[in-house]
């Protein structure tokens, strides 16, 4: 039996951003939660970032035999770490080592919501008009065209692709209203990464991606990242647009009931838009997942 | 031009972005990257501000710091009809002033909850502050509960809000994301819908307008 409190074997052996990587300082040990268990990092000497977990209500102190360290990994401008037996390497982003890109941390924001949730969320355009109104959407323009939806099988993720939204301000380096084109993945049960036409240059995409831990099955943190093609705007506005927006979401996402992400297809009543959300479901109840879900009835 | 230090999430920062939509007052907001940047505790900004907090205007030359000082600034200045701060009403002024500092109070603990749940300020102890949050509300409820009855809409007595409602308006919208419901405070919550039809209302990350007002011919004949 697993030491951990999580007992899903799927989500054990996942990796999962704990936090940005300039949080894990030499010298300095931070403390954050990931599956209701207690998790410390730190970095060492030589640079490297080292996770590990101890008992609730203690001071955690580096243990210092490496096998009481966790797996972990820095990739995408944060850490992550694994309870299980995570796969050698994350998911690609290969914009992210563009050299013409900057890649900013927007911020990481507590949720009370589970993790599908907000990644359900995030892959739905429906409520752009009404929750992100004038910027990532503005009545009338409400209609979600028909995108596409499919799972690959040789990467084992979702992409939703050919998606089109009329934008009133679609970055912080918008001008003003135009179509934007969208690229979903999700490439991980509580990661998405999504691709929208830059404001700059249309043959190319901004990425934006969500990295969801898991905290408890009903609250995460939520670490955002972006990758974009912006010389101009400066880090602290690209910063605050992005937290604008996640703060629009923020209310509408911790109101959702239940909580947890019912995965039975007759819970929730799905409309031609969500799709992808469809997808996503099916695919985390092919996978197993039993944590910060509803498991369909067998 | 006035200039606002300011950061879309902060509930203080909003209080003045209100006023200033009510007034029509122009202004530039100053984006401090509060989080996760933190840069409202950098030495640059401590010359500005020696608190390390948000906000501060700049109003050609004078800086100034606190939501309610600011509000109280700004009404006095640039509201020519004299409502939002009743300066000439010694009366008002008090009961203004009274809830000026209740929203100060306010902050104390029902956005300490949203910044314990939302921005991870660990140290907080939430319960306390969720607690304090009711018990504040509690009070605010069955006052607005009596003007009500009395035939007022605002927290302050007269036909006109004032920069008291201001300073109570943006922590008590956004206490849910503290784990503070609204739910047994009915007259905060008619309160709220009337606060957001007040003409010049603008939202802010979190917040939503309130849906159209129902027309006195749809109401239900009483």
């Amino acid at each position: 039996m697993s030491r951990f409190t999580c007992k899903d074997p799927v989500v054990l052996d996942l990796w999962h951003a704990i936090a940005s990587a300039d949080e894990a300082v030499d010298g300095a040990i931070s403390t954050t939660v990931l599956l209701e268990d207690p998790v410390a990092f730190t970095r060492s000497e030589t640079g490297d970032p080292v996770v590990w977990t101890y008992p609730a209500r203690t001071e955690p102190e580096l243990p210092a035999d490496p096998a009481d360290h966790l797996p972990v990994l820095e990739r995408y401008g944060y850490v992550w770490t694994s309870f299980g037996t995570p796969p050698p390497d994350l998911f690609p982003i290969p914009e992210y080592g563009e050299k013409d890109r900057r890649n900013i941390h927007a911020a990481t924001f507590g949720v009370n919501v589970s993790a599908p949730r907000a990644i359900e969320n995030f892959l739905d355009m429906g409520h752009f008009p009404y929750v992100h109104t004038d910027i990532l959407g503005a009545e009338p323009h409400t209609e979600v065209r028909e995108y596409e939806v499919e799972i690959s099988e040789e990467r084992d993720e979702i992409v939703a692709t050919n998606c089109k939204f009329f934008q009133p301000m679609a970055a912080a380096a918008s001008s003003g209203g135009t179509d934007v084109d969208y690229i979903y993945r999700v490439p991980h049960p509580y990661c998405s990464v999504l691709y929208k036409s830059s404001p700059l240059d249309e043959s190319r995409f901004d990425v934006i991606a969500v990295f969801v831990q898991p905290v408890d099955q009903e609250h995460v943190r939520a670490h955002m990242m972006l990758t974009l093609l912006d010389e101009t705007s400066e880090d602290t506005a690209i910063r605050l647009f992005q937290q604008t927006i996640f703060g629009q979401d923020k209310p509408i996402l911790e109101n959702q009931y239940p909580k947890r992400l019912p995965l039975d297809p007759r819970a929730e009543t799905p409309i031609r838009a969500d799709k992808s959300a469809i997808a996503y479901r099916r695919w985390l109840t092919k996978k197993g997942i039993t944590y910060g879900v509803i498991p369909a009835a067998a | 031009m006035i200039r606002l230090y300011d950061y879309e999430l902060s509930g203080n920062c909003y209080k003045l972005r209100l006023l200033m939509s009510f007034l029509g007052v122009e202004y530039e907001s100053e984006l401090v990257d509060f989080y996760p940047g933190n840069r409202h505790k950098s030495e640059a900004f401590r010359k500005i501000n020696p608190l390390g907090q948000l906000p501060v205007i700049d109003d050609d030359g004078l800086v100034l710091r606190d939501a309610q000082a600011i509000l109280v600034y700004l009404a006095s200045k640039y509201d020519g009809s004299g409502k939002w701060y009743p300066r000439d009403n010694p009366d008002l002024l008090g009961q203004v002033s009274q809830w000026l500092a209740f929203a100060d109070a306010i902050t104390a603990t029902a956005s300490a909850a949203r910044l314990h749940d939302a921005l991870f300020y660990t140290h907080i102890d939430v319960g306390a502050c969720r607690a304090g949050a009711h018990r504040l509300f509690r009070i605010l409820d069955e006052h607005l509960f009596f003007a009500e009855e009395a035939g007022q809409d605002w927290i302050c007595p007269g036909d006109h809000p004032t920069i008291a409602d201001i300073a109570c308006f943006p922590y008590i919208i956004l206490s849910e994301e503290g784990g503070i419901s609204r739910m047994d405070y009915p007259a905060i919550r008619r309160w709220c819908d009337r606060f957001k039809r007040i003409p010049g209302f603008t939202v802010m990350s979190g917040v939503f307008p309130a849906g159209p007002a129902a027309d006195e011919d749809s109401k239900l004949a009483s």
